[in-house]
């Protein structure tokens, strides 16, 4: 029986209306929504961008502005990925009992975790893509390359909102969240190379930061903003799809661990 | 009512029962939840499921509906094995859960669509039977209230309503009146009388006896994960216990009860209640109207009687 636990995610397509309902809520509070997921990452964009990068020369041939505009846009696609599967997953699966509600009809609970995914994910894509029109809108992004960022930050949301959820299968309360963000987020923003180029970190970080979601998603959509095309296009985008891959698939293992064993 | 909520609960299983339950058995860490049980609902019948808190129901009910894997045994519920095609079987089937979860950020009109819609009802079908469903649960007027603004019986009702939107055949329902006022438990009581009347088949689990013997056509005593006793709720009666019951309280009675011992067929003492259960209670009340310092009460036996004589007087947890 263990093997059910464990067997491959069986999504289909009922996970739509899961992703509809997280979609009728959020709709209800969308203005705020949206000013709170602008308003946080756009504060460290021109406090860091001008403030700082009025001190420092060009980094990587550009304004600092225009080189931290990238990294702020996947990092607050990021957050906004972990939040949702964080946080908000959580209320729904242990404090509100949505979920439960929800298995109690046809859907499975592979269902439910593939509409929380491409919900979290679309949400940050949201976040993200936010991020990039007001950055287009400063003149910071060149066209019609940086289109393609749009696409980059989905695929990068899938994989943060994979992570989330694991991580949001083993909490036992929200306090738990904490750890996930000191040990894991807030490390990966310094050493992906959100605000300097990770060429100023020592080798071995460097090397990590190989394994790590938020510098891939960085090597493509720093280039893309700036109207270059990005080497080793096919290995980020792998890196990235295995990630939110078998982030999934682990988290999908946990949950049903978790409420179904 | 009739086009909505439809009598065509008659025969969803093939003719074979609503509900299946064969040598079930589920452990948790090395302790057995449920340790081997059969059961088998007939359509259109109400199944009652008793037992103290951590006998097993809700476990069973959860391998029941494919939300538990269970460790042996096979189970069927609307003609489909479960855990393997739960998901088809529980398109056939309402659940009104132990704990309300309705979506609080939702009006009471939402619930009921967004409910509808994972069972694949479409927009169009569930704005039209929204109205009736709410009629049925008596919250007519209340389509955009929000949750919050709900009383508890008020969510419990929406609650059945919402295990009503996909017209199932087989309807789940774990402790549907816990907590609620008498005037909300009798409402209750009457929708789902309604219910059966319709010919669905209603599963419940309950601590109350009277609700169990008002609604059921059929009881299972589960304790320690077995089932301990089966039968109708009048059949359990007679099986299981005395006929009359005479409740003796007062200062002292328990020297008195133990030395009138005799009087009754059986005598438990419960805190200082002295409990007689007799076939014949005459003998017994005609000392206790010479017994001026003791109080008593002379009554039928009931399930209650059965259950505590079945499961003990102990605390559960």
């Amino acid at each position: 029986m263990r093997r059910n636990l464990l067997a491959l995610p069986r999504p289909g397509m009922h996970w739509l209306p899961v992703w509809r309902r997280n979609f009728l809520v959020w709709r209800k509070l969308a203005i705020p929504s949206i000013l709170g997921n602008l308003a946080d990452p756009l504060i460290y964009m021109f406090g860091l961008g001008y403030g700082l990068g009025g001190m420092l020369p060009a980094v990587q041939g550009v304004d600092y502005v225009r080189f931290l505009a990238a990294g702020i846009i996947v990092a607050s696609t990021m957050n906004a990925a972990t939040f949702e599967a964080l946080y908000s997953a959580f209320s729904r699966m242990h404090v509100q009992k949505t979920w439960e509600a929800i298995l109690n009809t046809p859907l499975s609970l592979d269902h439910v975790v593939t509409g929380e995914l491409v919900w979290a994910a679309s949400k940050s894509l949201l976040a993200g893509g936010a991020i990039l029109l007001v950055v287009g809108c400063l003149g910071l992004a060149s066209w019609p390359l940086a289109a393609w960022i749009v696409p980059v930050v989905f695929l990068t949301g899938l994989a943060f909102a994979a992570l989330g959820l694991i991580v949001c299968a083993l909490a036992p309360s929200y306090d738990f969240f904490m750890y996930y963000f000191t040990l894991f987020i807030t490390p990966m923003l310094l050493v992906s190379g959100v605000f300097f180029p990770t060429e100023q970190l020592p080798a071995a970080l460097q090397a990590a930061a190989f394994w790590l979601p938020l510098a891939h998603a960085i090597q493509l959509a720093r280039p893309l903003l700036l109207g270059q095309v990005p080497d080793a296009i096919g290995l980020h985008l792998a890196a990235l799809t295995i990630m939110a891959g078998v982030s999934f698939c682990i988290a999908v293992a946990l949950t049903r661990r978790r409420l179904l064993a | 009512m009739a086009a909505l909520i439809a009598n065509h609960a008659l025969n969803p299983a093939g003719g074979g029962p609503a509900l299946e339950v064969v040598a079930l058995g589920k452990s948790y860490a090395g302790q057995a939840v449920v340790a081997g049980i059969d059961f088998a609902v007939p359509t259109g019948t109400c199944f009652g499921l008793l037992g103290p808190n951590g006998a097993g129901k809700t476990t069973t009910l959860r391998c029941c509906l494919g939300l538990t894997i269970p460790d042996s045994g096979t189970i069927r519920l609307a003609g489909r094995a479960v855990p393997a095609d739960a998901g088809a079987a529980r398109a056939r089937v309402g659940v009104v859960p132990q704990f309300d979860n309705l979506d609080p950020d939702f009006t009471a009109h939402e619930n009921l669509t967004v409910y509808g819609r994972y069972f694949g009802i479409g927009e169009a079908a569930m704005r039209a039977r929204i109205p009736e469903l709410l009629d049925f649960a008596g919250l007519t007027g209340k389509e955009h209230a929000p949750i919050q603004s709900l009383s508890g019986g008020m969510k419990r009702r929406l609650t059945l309503a919402r295990a009503l939107v996909n017209d199932p055949d087989i309807v789940f329902l774990d402790e549907p009146t816990t907590g609620l006022d008498p005037q909300a438990r009798h409402l209750i009581w009457d929708r789902l009388k309604r219910l059966i009347a319709l010919g669905k088949t209603l599963i419940l689990t309950t601590h109350f006896m009277d609700e169990a013997e008002r609604l059921c056509d059929r009881l299972a005593i589960l304790d320690h994960g077995r089932l301990i006793a089966e039968g109708a709720p009048r059949e359990l009666i007679r099986r299981h216990i005395e006929p009359q019951v005479v409740e003796v309280f007062g200062e002292a009675v328990a020297n008195w009860a133990q030395t009138h011992e005799q009087l009754g067929e059986r005598m438990e003492m419960a805190g200082d209640t002295a409990f007689f259960y007799c076939r014949d209670a005459a003998p017994l009340l005609a000392v206790l109207a010479g017994e001026t310092a003791l109080r008593f009460v002379h009554r039928a036996a009931s399930l209650e009687d059965v259950f505590l004589k079945l499961t003990g007087r102990d605390l559960r947890d």
